[in-house]
């Protein structure tokens, strides 16, 4: 007992008390700044490099649902793109994930077009099934992250649960392997309506740098509602739960 | 060079193709069988490279005590013809069989087992489909079958597992996997550019990025004959093995948790924590993705990073050593790990484990030690060595390694000091050599992850491979079960913890 209370006392506090302003490391690659003034030479250098053709051949926006945050194209540019440290990515439509040059503003979810059963229902309680669809372990490790010690995302009642049946949506990591298409479909199927689709990661977003695979098959994806994009590689556990946390309306 | 086959004493190494002579099967069935009969060999890579029209089969033998590894060829004109298999002498060879089987449709005679290994988009039976897989049976009234998955109850990655149970006790345990097949190796032989690779490579399993990072950089380093200096693989060796700290306390939190440790788990927890944030400082990113590539860096390891390093295992390496001292003194967790899901000596050298699975069972096999590469060429760890491998060998196998990581990082950074003179960023142009074979190993925390290559006559990659060193150790957990409670089953997988994505690939 003497033994655990000396192990508890040099634990200490290690819980984070603010999820929605707790820092990260400077380095941390979140939502990126682009200049307004790349010439058309400088486009199309990144995006002969860009390895996931997540920037655009038209204006140099970045889309954040096809990054994977590799930070080359800043390398190349310095100075006229900059990752920062900001984690809050997360949103509800699509199209919100382009970062358009000369744009500094926070990415922020669509209050509109949150359901509004979601709001209802979930606001207090919203438990998770997860499913990985030929993820690489890393954003299913984050996932497990949220209700860590550090974390605890329990603490507003969203947690991961073992079965379908209990669950209130899903959460997709992975680009959708062709060999997982049918195991997401009935997964899915086996939630009780209604029900929310989150996209964890680049690769479940897009394909991300799978996009090209032969291997896959994201029927799935194409033919559902999302509710919540999170894009990441990984997505940083604090981008789901900020993510979530504006789905449910909770400040 | 020995006529038959080249040894070679390098890691990475490349040499031209035509220097592999293409032996007669049944030559190459022999030395190959000749070889792998010392216990201190085993088979790193076995593959077929489809090339005009023909199947040319490459296999690669390791040798643990001579350093070296020996590479063997032999080449097959007609897919239809049963070659004697391997498997039934030289049972490690038994996967490797089954996915040639399933890539190109061979057939090995005399296999017992030769079913699908991941239902790759590419197989050669096109009607093989995954929910279909041909699971052992055996039809008694007194036994039941308890299956889990693709899908599981934690937050994992899918595969299917097959129990045969009598009563509460396992008799046997088949694993399917396959589910999280992204078709990998045809991404990596598209050639669209070398940084697109790196970016695969940090994919293939996100929890090993470092170490398969590392493997495809010097694979691509020895193919353009490029070096990284000292200060670079200094560098790298300090990514892998904070690495293999984070994710060995990672998992001693988890083999807590199944035992219902809360205390344990939860101290671990947030020690992983510190552990991964540090490389998040260090590169921006908790899983070390963009730490590594080929050429040089875009971290250098900057004194302000190695002093948050120091800071942060002097601070990991004192609070792990008090919880794991408590961990592994207390009856009920002990209760649950002592003698549980046991593979023994002989069984590990016969499946031809790798990495900790091996060292558990009183096996040397330890990539830094037997086939240095990166910096540890000129710093020498020695491999932890445990006898028991049980569940309790798995666990103290990580404790015992973080503190051994521990002292390594300490080293290197002192090391690291001395060097002088600035890294080079990343090189994403190279100029690979045409004809060559080339193959790179490395430890993992799991185990030997082994990536190899063949160019063309423009020095275009026409073909890669990759192996994790779960691909070898999933029969391990296999066996480990047998006879145990199936309730042990959490323990003995997380004790594991082995990969999906890197076996599906």
């Amino acid at each position: 007992m003497l033994k655990e209370l000396k192990i508890l006392r040099h634990h200490g506090s290690q819980f984070v008390k603010d999820l929605r302003n707790q820092p990260v490391a400077e380095l941390f690659r979140g939502r990126p700044v682009i200049s307004d003034s790349l010439s058309a030479s400088e486009i199309s250098r990144i995006c002969s490099l860009c390895p996931s053709g997540a920037i655009s051949e038209a204006d140099g926006s970045i889309d954040l649902g096809k990054c994977v945050f590799c930070r080359e194209c800043e390398f190349c540019l310095p100075g006229k793109i900059r990752f920062t440290n900001d984690y809050r990515l997360a949103i509800n439509r699509r199209e919100d994930l382009v970062i358009k040059p000369g744009s500094d503003a926070p990415v922020r979810l669509d209050e509109k077009s949150v359901r509004r059963e979601v709001r209802k229902l979930f606001r207090r309680s919203l438990k998770l099934r997860q499913v990985s669809a030929g993820g690489d372990n890393s954003c299913e490790m984050e996932l497990n992250a949220t209700g860590n010690v550090n974390f605890d995302f329990g603490r507003y009642g969203v947690e991961f649960v073992a079965s379908p049946r209990h669950a209130d949506g899903i959460v997709i990591t992975g680009p959708v392997s062709e060999n997982m298409a049918e195991a997401l479909r009935i997964c899915h199927d086996a939630v009780p309506d209604p029900k929310i689709i989150i996209l964890v990661g680049t690769d479940a977003i897009s394909g991300g740098i799978f996009i090209d695979s032969p291997a896959l098959n994201r029927k799935f994806i194409d033919e559902h509602n999302i509710d919540l994009y999170v894009p990441g590689n990984p997505a940083h556990p604090l981008t789901f739960i900020n993510g979530v946390m504006d789905m449910m309306g909770i400040r | 060079m020995n006529q038959l086959y080249p040894e070679i004493f390098e890691n990475p190494f490349t040499f031209d193709v035509g220097e592999i002579p293409v032996l007669e099967y049944d030559l190459f069935y022999d030395k190959v069988l000749e070889m792998l009969s010392d216990e201190a060999k085993h088979c790193v890579a076995y593959y077929g490279i489809e090339i005009e029209g023909s199947i040319k089969l490459i296999c690669c033998i390791a040798n643990d005590n001579a350093r070296s590894v020996s590479v063997f060829s032999t080449r097959i004109t007609n897919q239809k013809n049963f070659l004697k298999s391997l498997t039934p002498v030289c049972p490690q060879i038994h996967i490797f069989e089954r996915e040639i089987h399933e890539n190109f449709g061979v057939s090995f005679e005399g296999h017992p087992w030769l079913k699908p290994v991941r239902y790759p988009y590419n197989r050669a039976d096109e009607k093989a489909v995954i929910d279909n897989y041909p699971f052992y049976e055996i039809d008694s009234e007194e036994l039941h079958e308890v299956g889990v998955g693709p899908i599981h109850a934690g937050v994992i990655e899918p595969g299917h597992f097959r129990f045969i149970c009598n009563g509460e006790k396992v008799l046997h345990l088949e694993i399917q996997l396959g589910y999280q097949h992204r078709g990998i190796e045809t991404i990596l032989a598209l050639n669209d550019s070398f940084l697109k690779n790196c970016i695969v490579c940090e994919n293939i399993a996100g929890d090993t990025a470092v170490a398969h990072s590392i493997a495809h950089s010097q694979l691509i380093e020895s193919l353009g004959s490029t070096d990284a200096g000292d200060a670079l693989q200094i560098e790298r060796c300090i990514g892998l093995e904070l690495e293999r700290i984070g994710i060995h306390i990672g998992d001693t939190a988890a083999l807590c948790g199944d035992v219902a440790y809360q205390l344990g788990q939860v101290v671990c927890e947030a020690l992983r924590t510190e552990i991964i944030n540090t490389t998040q400082f260090w590169c921006g990113n908790r899983f070390g993705k963009g730490l590594v590539r080929p050429g040089g860096s875009n971290y250098p390891l900057s004194g302000k990073v190695m002093d948050k390093i120091t800071g942060v295992i002097d601070e990991v390496d004192k609070r792990f050593a008090e919880i794991a001292g408590r961990i592994y003194s207390m009856p009920s967790v002990l209760g649950r790990f002592e003698d549980i899901g046991q593979v023994t000596r002989s069984q590990a050298l016969g499946i031809g484990a790798v990495g900790m699975a091996a060292r558990t069972c009183g096996i040397n096999r330890d990539i830094r030690f037997s086939h240095p590469f990166q910096y540890f060429r000129k710093y020498k760890p020695q491999p932890v060595i445990l006898e028991s491998g049980d569940v309790l060998a798995r666990g103290m196998m990580r404790v015992k390694e973080v503190g051994e990581s521990i002292k390594m990082i300490r080293e290197l950074i002192r090391l690291h000091m001395e060097q002088a003179g600035n890294i080079p960023r990343p090189v994403y142009d190279h100029k690979l050599r045409p004809g060559r074979f080339s193959l790179s190993l490395v430890e993992g925390w799991r185990g030997e992850i082994c990536h190899s290559a063949v160019t063309d006559g423009s020095g275009r990659i026409i073909h890669y491979k990759v192996k994790d060193p779960s691909f070898h150790n999933w029969m391990a957990l296999a066996l480990a079960v047998r006879s145990q409670e199936i309730s042990d089953f959490p323990v003995c997988n997380k004790s594991f913890n082995l990969s999906y994505c890197g076996n599906d690939l």
